[in-house]
């Protein structure tokens, strides 16, 4: 059962659509990441969700009720800013017991629920100390509390880990996770980090130019992307622009000039309605060639243009008869400059976009 | 190098000298025994000091000073705390224009501003001196108000503000809840500076002031006028004193650097 839906949402900053037509639906007790580059709007729709701002066009409904036009402090949503917005001049305890005094709750009451919810992000101990005697960590967690102890019908994050350094932002997206699942509380979480996104999510909303591309389970959109735009976000490097697509005997026969390339069909998943093979430099085999070999099914004879060292493996680009590919490859002796190739692309490899 | 660094020393120790010896050679007269005002006076003694509190429109105009200043000054707050936030807060077509305007008192000569205000607000609408005052020390105190609260505001992370909002507070509940605490050390400061630049100031009240009523330093001139005996050094000592307290209370709650950012 769906909790809330956006319909047709448009909203526009001086005259520029910011989100055009804009749908999203979201199921209970999901924690749904909206992914993007900056200014794709998934910031401006999380903002619209939590009623900062106001759309020119379309509904939102929430547990079947129009909440268009209810403003912010009506929504009992808790939010969570990338800067933590603490308040300055109140200790920890008071911080987290902000909403709940608003709400008119007893001493006792408020106390116990502040404590207990300090203790679901492991800051027992810190409620007399103010906001500037914590790490950033810390305060992200008793943001974290301050959103969750009003009990919000709805956890809302704006890209809540990208002030953090690495270590702490992997440790906290796990603290998140865990959280969420123990609350059963449904979350839409923004952020510009694939990792973190997918690692978190169980739905994730790849959004571009106001628009959201795919929406789906992290292992189908990394295994699976839909578009073109989703495919290179997700680091598929490698496109080919095919000329004919066919299905022949539970497999797809694909044609580009004089080269055809075969590659699986399995299930539901794969799109065959695009044209662009996509395929990850990670996924591409390459290997040297020698005078005698013969072009194998599925390969390209190409010529080693670029080679740069990334640490675990060798990044090649390889010029080709069709264009130029990015392969990885883990290899004791690199290809040198020049070296003639043979790239073949597994069956199970490549999928087509739109 | 040791050559150099005693040059700067001298430098220094001049720059001193000229700043803050016109106060010193004030200080010393004002204990003067006799009847005239002069340096170095030749006996010692507090019957200036005395005089002051003998002297009744002193006591009479620094209460009205005192009025005016802490009236103006409750106007200035009012007006010039949500200019300061919209100002800071958002961006809008002439914003800089209104940032001018709020200064421009600052900027224009007080004689020209005072003359402006009796000629064409004072005289055309026939207010009283005290209403006179009250607008122009509002007027005197609203750019330092403006400014200072500005500044405050300059680094604020408004985002407390939308954080209170969804934690159920409306927009004005969120400004008095967690804005102003949060600016209060600069509304002391701007309560203060904007205190003393209307309780020192002459220009403008020159102009709003008439018979009967007048405020302290206007009173101080027109003694100066009649009398040359050392009370007024006495007196300047007293308001020497005073402003040095308000100053270092400025100092204690933010840093006087405050005032010369932005």
């Amino acid at each position: 059962m769906s909790l809330f839906t956006l319909e047709n949402i448009a909203v526009s900053y001086n005259k520029q659509h910011v989100l055009k037509d804009f749908n999203l639906e979201i199921e209970k007790g999901k924690l749904v990441s909206l992914l993007g580059p900056s200014g794709c709007g998934k910031t401006t729709t999380l903002r619209l969700i939590a009623g900062f701002l106001q759309s020119d066009e379309g509904k939102f409904l929430f547990q079947e009720k129009d909440y268009t036009k209810v403003p912010v402090n009506k929504r009992n949503f808790g939010f969570v800013f990338q800067n933590y917005a603490l308040f300055p001049h109140l200790t920890i305890f008071d911080n987290v017991a902000f909403g709940l005094k608003l709400r008119k709750v007893g001493k006792a009451e408020i106390e116990k629920r502040v404590m207990n919810v300090l203790d679901i992000v492991n800051l027992q101990g810190f409620e007399k100390r103010y906001p500037k005697e914590l790490s950033g960590g810390q305060k992200q967690r008793v943001a974290i509390a301050r959103a969750l102890v009003i009990e919000p019908d709805l956890l809302l994050f704006d890209e809540p880990l990208s002030n953090l350094d690495a270590n702490l932002r992997e440790s906290m997206r796990v603290e998140i996770r865990r959280i969420q699942q123990e609350l059963g509380i449904t979350t839409v979480y923004v952020s510009h980090d694939q990792e973190e996104c997918f690692s978190i999510s169980d739905q994730v909303a790849i959004m571009n130019k106001g628009v959201i591309e795919q929406l789906s389970d992290p292992a189908t959109i990394y295994k699976y992307p839909s578009t073109k735009f989703v495919a290179d976000f997700i680091g598929f490097k490698n496109f080919i622009d095919f000329d004919t697509v066919a299905e022949r005997e539970g497999q797809i026969e694909l044609k580009k000039g004089d080269y055809t390339f075969v590659i699986q069909k399995d299930g539901e998943m794969k799109n065959i309605s695009g044209k662009t093979g996509a395929i990850r430099p990670d996924n591409l085999q390459i290997r040297a060639k020698s005078a005698a070999d013969p072009l194998p099914p599925n390969g390209l004879f190409g010529q080693v243009n670029v080679t740069t060292f990334l640490g675990r493996s060798y990044q090649y680009v390889v010029e080709t008869a069709i264009g130029n590919f990015v392969v990885n490859q883990e290899m004791a002796q690199p290809l040198s400059m020049g070296q003639e190739v043979i790239l073949e692309f597994p069956k199970d490899e490549m999928v087509l976009v739109d | 190098m040791q050559e150099k660094s005693r040059g700067l020393a001298l430098f220094t120790f001049l720059v001193f000298l000229f700043l803050l010896g016109p106060l010193l050679i004030i200080s010393i007269t004002s204990f003067e025994g006799g009847n005239i005002l002069k340096f170095p006076p030749e006996e010692f003694s507090f019957r200036w000091y005395e005089n002051i509190f003998k002297v009744k429109m002193f006591f009479i105009t620094f209460k009205t000073s005192i009025f005016v200043s802490l009236a103006g000054n409750l106007l200035a707050l009012l007006l010039g705390i949500p200019a300061a936030y919209a100002l800071s807060r958002y961006d809008f077509r002439g914003k800089n224009v209104l940032n001018l305007i709020f200064v421009s008192p600052i900027l224009i000569p007080g004689i020209v501003l005072g003359f402006a205000l009796l000629r064409y607000v004072v005289v055309a609408y026939e207010f009283s001196i005290y209403t006179s005052l009250f607008i122009g020390h509002t007027i005197i105190m609203l750019p330092f108000v403006v400014r200072v609260i500005s500044s405050s505001l300059s680094n604020f992370d408004f985002s407390i503000e939308e954080a209170a909002q969804s934690l159920g507070l409306s927009k004005v509940g969120a400004f008095f809840k967690v804005v102003l605490p949060n600016i209060k050390s600069g509304i002391i400061a701007a309560v203060m500076i904007a205190f003393l630049e209307s309780f020192n100031n002459v220009d403008i009240s020159v102009f709003m002031t008439g018979p009967g009523v007048s405020t302290l330093p206007i009173q101080m001139l027109t003694y100066v006028e009649n009398y040359f005996d050392p009370t007024i050094a006495a007196i300047s000592v007293l308001l020497m004193i005073i402003t040095a307290i308000f100053m270092f209370m400025v100092e204690r709650l933010m840093g006087l650097s405050y005032f010369t950012k932005r």
